[in-house]
């Protein structure tokens, strides 16, 4: 993962989260973060549609961490079959 | 005290148009999940729903009268009517005057108001109809209720999401309870199937992809229902001195508030309406107890009120069987208390406790006797009803055959 994508994540995160940018980092829990089921529904919901991709329920559950939400993401980014007929 | 018993059930469910048709599939474990209709195929990640598929609006109303009310609306209107016609109610002015409708909703008209909406933002019509805001008020059911039977006592609706129902048959209790009314016609409708209704149930992420698997291992989420349950609840003596038959009473009715978390259930804000439920019914120590749990299927709900239940019962436990029905009825939201008090009753009265379908093993977090996949012959004497909303608002009804 470059940094780059890292901090797309982070930011998108703290953004919806309202806590302030320095708090996230690649390694926090949720646990640390105080994010409970519903924040990770929503910060679900956030990141999908900052990166265009579709995360599913079961995956969805399992997320406690940043760094597993950045993966997971990079993952569905990595299948997305490219953009076909853009101009 | 005034005992309160129950003289009518009317159902609508995904189980059939009425409430023989809806104890027949209960009896036999069947569900009534299926591939949704109300939508195209991929508009939701789910694709399954408990649907009332058998029911048809000019079966019951015209269409000037159908233009009126919307889906919700109807089904409380012809869920009370087979109530009261199974009561066998004769009506007088006196008793009209005397009698209580008592509903609950949780998100009213919203199929109307959804197309409404949509009339508005997509296809750009600028005029509404006025039938608008009658349509989508959450009180419509009550009041249709109460324009066809001339009932002119205290008619309202409660909302609190998925508890609507308990709280609504829990205050028209204390309403005959507490001497305002003779009769009361309580329960419960729902119809949460609009595209941007669904759209939402998704976002939640509490959806189950395949069924509804109460308390069992690879339970994945709720399955969405609509319909409605109607009781018609009597004061005990009136009922005797009529002559009608009674399905059971009404013993308890217990509230509480997690004051806790919008969506995540608390074992002990439940454990606290099911004490006072139990406080108010004054059963025997020694009693045995079907629960008909709020057992939604997701992650969340039955372990927790796996807790509370143990909690609760403690060394008792052994005395008590556990199913819930939304494993058949799926998850009718505002109506779920009404259909499930219509459960719980039929179940004291016809001495079968239904059973949780869709089991498939055991989970170490849920360890109750769940009554997996068939019914139990068994009579039993005193039931509860559990309802725990989102927002953390919790309803539980105790039962006596």
């Amino acid at each position: 993962m470059d940094e780059d994508f890292e901090s797309r994540v982070i930011k998108v995160i703290a953004k919806t989260q309202r806590i302030p940018l320095e708090t996230v980092s690649i390694d926090s829990t949720f646990e640390e973060l105080k994010i409970d089921s519903l924040d990770g529904i929503n910060l679900i919901f956030a990141l999908e549609s900052e990166f265009n991709v579709d995360i599913p329920d079961e995956d969805a559950r399992s997320i406690r961490s940043v760094r597993q939400m950045a993966e997971g993401i990079a993952q569905l980014l990595a299948q997305k079959p490219p953009q076909q007929g853009a101009a | 005290m005034i005992r309160v018993a129950v003289t009518g059930i009317g159902v609508i469910s995904a189980l059939g148009p009425n409430r023989e048709s809806f104890w027949r599939a209960l009896s036999a474990g069947e569900s009534g999940i299926r591939p949704m209709e109300i939508v195209a195929p991929g508009t939701v990640r789910f694709p399954n729903a408990a649907e009332a598929r058998h029911y048809r609006t000019e079966d019951h109303f015209d269409e000037k009268e159908a233009s009126l009310l919307d889906r919700f609306a109807q089904f409380a209107a012809v869920a009370a009517r087979e109530a009261i016609l199974d009561a066998g109610i004769k009506w007088t002015t006196d008793l009209q005057e005397r009698t209580a409708i008592v509903t609950g909703s949780s998100t009213g008209g919203q199929t109307s108001e959804d197309e409404s909406f949509r009339d508005y933002y997509e296809r750009k019509q600028t005029r509404f109809s006025p039938f608008a805001i009658p349509k989508a008020m959450s009180n419509a059911g009550a009041s249709r209720i109460s324009f066809e039977h001339g009932v002119t006592g205290p008619v309202y609706t409660v909302s609190t999401a998925c508890s609507s129902a308990n709280h609504a048959i829990g205050q028209a209790f204390w309403l005959i309870r507490n001497g305002e009314a003779r009769l009361a016609i309580a329960g419960g409708s729902e119809a949460p199937f609009s595209p941007g209704m669904l759209k939402a149930w998704e976002g939640m992420r509490v959806v189950s992809p395949d069924t509804c698997r109460p308390f069992s291992l690879d339970r994945k989420g709720l399955i969405l229902g609509e319909g409605a349950g109607m009781l018609v609840l009597e004061h005990l003596d009136h009922a005797q001195s009529r002559g009608a038959h009674i399905y059971g009473e009404i013993a308890g009715f217990g509230m509480s508030s997690d004051a806790h978390h919008l969506t995540q259930p608390l074992a002990a804000g439940a454990a606290r309406a099911m004490r006072s439920a139990l406080r108010d019914a004054d059963a025997p120590a020694e009693a045995t107890w079907y629960i008909n749990a709020h057992g939604t299927g997701t992650l969340a709900n039955d372990p927790t009120e796996t807790e509370a239940i143990r909690a609760v019962f403690g060394a008792r436990i052994s005395n008590v069987m556990v199913s819930s029905t939304k494993s058949m009825h799926g998850h009718a939201l505002g109506a779920a208390g009404a259909l499930e008090a219509a459960a719980t009753l039929l179940a004291l009265s016809r001495k079968i406790i239904p059973p949780t379908a869709n089991f498939l093993a055991p989970d170490p977090a849920c360890d109750l006797d769940v009554v997996p996949n068939t019914a139990r012959a068994v009579e039993v004497e005193w039931a509860l009803s559990n309802s725990f909303a989102f927002g953390g608002l919790n309803a539980v009804l105790a039962f006596r055959r």
